[in-house]
């Protein structure tokens, strides 16, 4: 039987892979339905995930093992109730408490982790002997890191107008955006492409068994 | 009442943090460790919000019988199918309500929730996903068109990627000798993602970064409230 | 109307040709070679210069839509690091996580030489957490009170491998397969820069030139692996004609046509653009 279920379970796979193919055709019932399955589908294992592996663990089963040892529990759980109570309009008020906590947090962790990753860790990171290379790549690359880096961050200045020589540096960081976007879009066709693959990897192989 | 104190909470909390980056040591590196635990906690309750919001409003759509109301009811009956399974017999080594649901799992060669993840909800997603790889070519052929030295360098730089991180590109100047490795494709793209792109995306991550400390400070200090909604 | 359909129509055309230049390489592989990149050995190097019986940990966070770019590279270190007698631990900031993780140790114990990997000695799988850097943040004080259970349900004390684990200072490496946010960035933010443990980690192509200024000389990323290309780069590494090599060609094939397609599209343009040029000579005159 689970055998018959598993080649049931690929042609539903399949179905579905072809549901969302046909949009490349025009918008369809099926495509809309496949989306909406997705949707829901999506909505669902969320849910389950997150009552399985964040609040069930880290919250009812700590409170059924030992309630009085970790009563402070109540009000991380007082505050996630009123986070739902943002459904309501009316009750929508109620829900700024725990919204606020979240943000002040992350707000703050934010700004300490941004700060050294981002931007001391950056900016020393572009702080080298552009000689230190023992190739001539090496160093005209040195080079190429700390002027592009300079005159990307002068182009992205917008507190004072950028007019005469002062354009100069912000058009070449323009080039060195220029350069990085085609880059990107290189490798965005690669990723695109990886995923169109893997599909057609399924059908052929999974579904019709016709490669290895 | 109903502002003030999410602003003084905000404002506290996101003290606590700072303050302990600083003096790592009692009370505030356990405050800030409960902090940490409650947050993760109502992040939980907040996905349950993001989860009843997106019910809330195909239920609407459905209840006013709004143009397609029919797919979204699909939308809902899938939801609380994948929920109910999930719930009864678990996913996974996970128990449901009902325990691992050993006969069912038995019929069916995996617990529902599972095969329902695998044989419809990968599909779908993995699908979804890969229909850009037809739009990208749609894009390359009707709006990459080379106009002026910006859209120029932008063109060589994806040229040579394109063709440096494949195995034709290795092919195509493989011959070429050991003293001419630095024009070989695979080498050139390197030398474009390692350098002149590097300094670019350096260049916007410091400069996020930036607005990133801006913003966050303006948050702590209850300068930007619009987390806050509405102003009643 | 009739542009509308013409334009329709070359849509459609430049749609049949990406398929069929996916496609037919799939069935009828070519063979073409590659090389791998330096950024790419450099993460093989870390994995590979850790020593038997230290733990490293792999983050699933990312979902069945990138499966294809993401999951051999998964599969590939938890084979590197089996072979080199490390123990993985698997985490995730993404809610599907847990089911990759449990499917790419699943692809590596079919090889024969890591059957006898047994759960909970081997490796683990702690499973999915929200809240993204806070819960990172959380992990650097203790693992364990972020994950009292595993994936499964088991308790953090049952799991033997799991006793010398405290805090992320006791990992020999982290490994982020991340296609978005949370992620890798994350990780480098709280694991490498708040304690100093070597991160490296592998993200989907498109995001992968971005992740490039923090491998830097101060290590915030010990390599990096972007996208399918790496990954088969990763496999060749370890000796291994894995999934992302076989589907090489198939990339290869649909980048020159792409390629061909934009010079495509250049030329049109060009031409429409020369011939409304003398339109509008031809009116002038």
């Amino acid at each position: 039987m689970p055998d018959l279920m598993n080649t049931i379970g690929i042609w539903l796979a399949a179905f579905f892979t072809f549901c969302i193919f046909s949009f490349l055709y025009r918008d369809n019932p099926f495509y809309k339905l496949a989306e909406q399955i997705f949707v829901g589908l999506s909505a669902g294992y969320g849910l389950i995930y997150v009552v399985y592996s964040t609040i069930v663990p880290n919250l009812f089963a700590k409170l059924s093992q030992d309630f009085s040892g970790n009563l402070i529990l109540l009000i991380p759980f007082a505050l996630g109730l009123m986070m739902l109570t943002r459904i309501y309009p009316k009750t929508q008020w109620i829900s700024r408490y725990p919204i606020s906590i979240v943000i002040g947090t992350s707000a703050a962790i934010s700004v300490m982790r941004s700060l050294k990753t981002d931007l001391l860790l950056q900016v020393g990171a572009t702080i080298i002997n552009p000689f230190q290379g023992s190739t001539a790549s090496e160093i005209s690359g040195n080079l190429l890191v700390i002027i592009g880096t300079l005159c990307g961050v002068y182009f992205f200045y917008f507190s004072k107008k950028q007019e005469g020589l002062a354009k100069i540096p912000s058009k070449i960081g323009v080039y060195f955006l220029m350069v990085s976007f085609g880059a990107t879009f290189g490798y965005t066709v690669m990723a695109r492409i990886s995923l169109l693959i893997g599909r057609l990897e399924f059908l052929l192989k999974d579904w019709l068994h016709i490669i290895n | 009442m109903k502002r003030n104190i999410p602003l003084i909470l905000a404002f506290v909390s996101g003290l606590i943090v700072i303050f302990s980056e600083f003096i790592p040591h009692r009370p505030f590196s356990s405050i800030v460790d409960s902090l940490q635990e409650w947050f993760m906690i109502i992040s939980g309750f907040a996905m349950l919000l993001g989860v009843m919001s997106l019910l809330r409003m195909n239920a609407a759509k459905v209840s006013t019988r709004s143009p397609d109301w029919q797919y979204h009811l699909i939308g809902i009956i899938s939801f609380g199918l994948m929920v109910l399974m999930g719930a009864l017999w678990g996913m996974e080594e996970q128990a449901g309500i009902l325990g691992q649901g050993a006969s069912i799992s038995a019929w069916l060669g995996k617990k529902p929730f599972d095969y329902t993840y695998t044989h419809v909800f990968v599909p779908l997603s993995a699908t979804l996903f890969s229909l850009l790889a037809f739009f990208i070519a749609s894009a390359a052929y009707r709006a990459f068109i080379i106009r002026t030295l910006e859209s120029n360098l932008l063109m060589i730089a994806a040229v040579i990627v394109i063709l440096g991180r494949t195995g034709f590109g290795t092919m195509l100047t493989g011959w070429l000798p050991e003293s001419y490795r630095f024009w070989h494709l695979p080498n050139l793209a390197d030398y474009i993602m390692q350098y002149p792109n590097t300094a670019a995306q350096r260049a916007i991550m410091i400069s996020a970064a930036l607005g990133v400390i801006g913003s966050g400070l303006r948050i702590i200090l209850g300068i930007e409230r619009s987390y806050l909604g509405g102003d009643k | 109307m009739s542009v509308n359909t013409s334009s329709h129509t070359e849509r459609r055309i430049v749609f049949l040709i990406i398929f069929l230049a996916v496609m037919v390489p799939l069935i009828f592989p070519i063979g073409w070679g590659s090389e791998v990149s330096p950024i790419a050995r450099m993460s093989y190097d870390l994995i590979d210069e850790t020593p038997a019986g230290k733990y490293g940990l792999i983050s699933f966070d990312y979902e069945a839509s990138t499966i294809t770019e993401l999951q051999p590279m998964a599969v590939a270190q938890i084979e590197h690091a089996w072979s080199k007698g490390q123990k993985i631990i698997a985490t995730a900031l993404w809610p599907q996580g847990p089911q990759m993780a449990e499917a790419s140790f699943a692809e590596a114990k079919r090889n024969p030489a890591y059957a006898d990997k047994e759960y909970g000695v081997d490796y683990v799988n702690l499973g999915y957490k929200v809240g993204g850097i806070v819960t990172l943040q959380a992990m650097g004080s203790s693992i364990r009170d972020v994950y009292p259970k595993d994936s499964s349900g088991k308790n953090w004390d049952d799991l033997p491998m799991l006793k010398g684990i405290r805090t992320l200072k006791d990992l020999a490496w982290v490994s982020s397969l991340s296609s978005g946010v949370p992620g890798l960035k994350e990780w480098v933010m709280i694991a490498h820069d708040v304690h100093n443990v070597p991160v490296t980690g592998g993200t989907t192509a498109v995001s992968a030139p971005g992740f490039l200024p923090y491998v830097n000389d101060q290590k915030q990323l010990h390599g990096l692996l972007g996208g399918l290309k790496a990954a088969s780069e990763y496999e060749m590494l370890i000796d291994k004609k894995g999934p992302a090599t076989t589907k090489m060609d198939a990339q290869s094939v649909a980048h020159i046509v792409i390629l061909l397609l934009i010079t495509l599209g250049n030329i049109t343009a060009f031409r429409r653009k020369r011939a409304k040029a003398n339109l509008t000579g031809g009116q002038n005159a």
